[in-house]
């Protein structure tokens, strides 16, 4: 596991409700069911850690925590 | 082959779920209405104190005379757009008198609110801008933006602080920026906090829109919304508002004074493929707006009820949405099935007010949400404060003590 997928993972914590055993390929939306405005929250979570702008037009080809890694690491090497 | 429709089966459950409790909350269906107060729902007469009739205005007289004369006289419908088919007279009428009331250099009208939303995010931003909205925004102006094809930026809700550090982020890059804040926020009834906003836009220079959905013909000494209440106008560039609200019709609008406005009637493609409003919605949208301007007393009595209903329900101690008095106001519920019963006995009583649920919430609320309308009487106040008392303050005890 990657820093980026363990620290997104750590973020995600609070947001899983139902147990799912979070790992790279976890679908954020619907492996721990939450609906779409969530999804964005959890997102500002993300930004604010990272100190970059995620903005919404990227979530909707970003599904799975190793999905939103890839958009992090690209986006903390360009900052 | 998959079926389109099978990913909808969680919506479907949740809804099979919420008519096993009782009557549809998602679906009512008003057999009689009386008046801004009053309709018959499943054969009871019920106060309505849901329904956004902030001014009470859907059956004053000389708005439906209105009504009736344009349809005698301009027919039921435009069937066209206004760039294919040309405006009516009421329609530039209606633009005319909209931006005399707002103080404004221009107004377009839409067909619906909706698409005021969504036709002034998508003519203002294009691809290149980006647009930074309030987390909380009402789904027109999220559709609108992906409409726009901008970046989309989202900050948290009312918090200028966080809109300054995104900004800050996007610094350098190209394009211009639109922010898009609320007068009212539709679900628990806050209010931007304009001035904090005003103090960012002088550092960092953006566009700025007001949706006034909410605010238009409430807020301020003019009824023309948050801005006006700020004494802030200047510094807002473009306002959009509702017809379905204070004006009592349906329809929509962008104003602004910016030297270009007029050419967003061509380049804004919900303006642009949709029919016009018909004459009866544009005729009893002009009365309705001569009456904001004329009837000060409307606002007044508005806020003389929406202060009766907040005190009310503080004193049962009810947790509400927020502290300030607006029309909206929101009582938040444990979980949704505690919400969907207690919908269910204020539907029973003889009230008639808004179930909300997430995603369409802020904060996974659940929320049991009242409009109150200058049309109410402190009787109607009251009472809905007594049927409150009987079913949201007795269950909380009755949870409590459990």
């Amino acid at each position: 596991m990657t820093d980026t997928i363990a620290a997104i993972c750590k973020l995600l914590e609070p947001f899983n409700t139902n147990g799912t055993a979070l790992r790279a390929e976890t679908d954020i939306s619907t492996d721990l069911n939450i609906d779409s405005v969530t999804v964005m929250d959890f997102v500002m979570e993300v930004e604010d850690h990272f100190d970059i702008e995620i903005p919404l037009n990227v979530l909707s080809e970003t599904r799975t925590v190793a999905d939103l890694a890839r958009v992090i690491e690209a986006r903390t090497q360009k900052a | 082959m998959v079926d389109l429709l099978d990913k909808h089966r969680p919506i479907a459950d949740r809804i099979a779920r919420m008519l096993a409790m009782g009557v549809n909350a998602v679906g009512v269906t008003n057999e009689k209405v009386m008046s801004p107060t009053r309709a018959i729902i499943d054969g009871r007469e019920t106060i309505l104190a849901g329904t956004n009739n902030y001014m009470g205005i859907t059956f004053d007289p000389d708005c439906v005379a209105a009504g009736q004369e344009a349809m005698a006289t301009f027919g039921t419908g435009t069937t066209g757009s206004r760039i294919a088919n040309g405006s009516y007279a009421l329609h530039r009428e209606l633009e005319a008198e909209l931006a005399r009331f707002l103080g404004r250099k221009h107004c377009i009208v839409f067909t619906t609110g909706y698409q005021a939303n969504l036709g002034m995010m998508s003519g203002l931003a294009g691809p290149r801008d980006t647009i930074f909205l309030d987390a909380d925004s009402h789904s027109s102006i999220y559709d609108g933006c992906t409409l726009s094809g901008a970046k989309l930026v989202r900050f948290r809700h009312n918090d200028a602080t966080d809109l300054d550090k995104r900004l800050a982020r996007s610094e350098g890059e190209e394009g211009g920026r639109l922010v898009v804040l609320e007068g009212i926020y539709s679900m628990l009834g806050d209010r931007a906090p304009l001035a904090d906003f005003i103090e960012v836009k002088r550092r960092h220079g953006f566009q700025l829109l007001a949706d006034e959905a909410h605010s238009f013909g409430v807020l301020g000494p003019h009824g023309r919304g948050l801005a006006d209440e700020a004494g802030l106008e200047a510094d807002v560039d473009f306002v959009v508002g509702t017809f379905s609200k204070s004006v009592g019709a349906i329809g929509g609008f962008g104003a602004g004074d910016h030297p270009l406005f007029e050419v967003l009637r061509y380049a804004m493609r919900p303006y642009m493929f949709t029919a016009s409003s018909s004459p009866v919605s544009i005729a009893t949208s002009l009365a309705a707006v001569r009456k904001l301007a004329a009837e000060p007393w409307r606002r007044q009595k508005l806020r003389e009820n929406s202060a009766r209903l907040h005190a009310g329900f503080k004193a049962l101690g009810l947790d509400l949405g927020c502290d300030e008095v607006s029309p909206v106001i929101a009582v938040k519920c444990a979980d949704e099935p505690s919400a969907i019963a207690m919908w269910n006995a204020l539907l029973a009583a003889g009230v008639y007010v808004n179930i909300a649920v997430p995603p369409g919430t802020p904060n996974k609320l659940c929320l049991l949400r009242c409009s109150v309308s200058a049309a109410h009487t402190d009787a109607d106040i009251d009472r809905i404060i007594a049927l409150f008392g009987e079913v949201v303050a007795a269950g909380h005890s009755r949870r409590a003590a459990s």
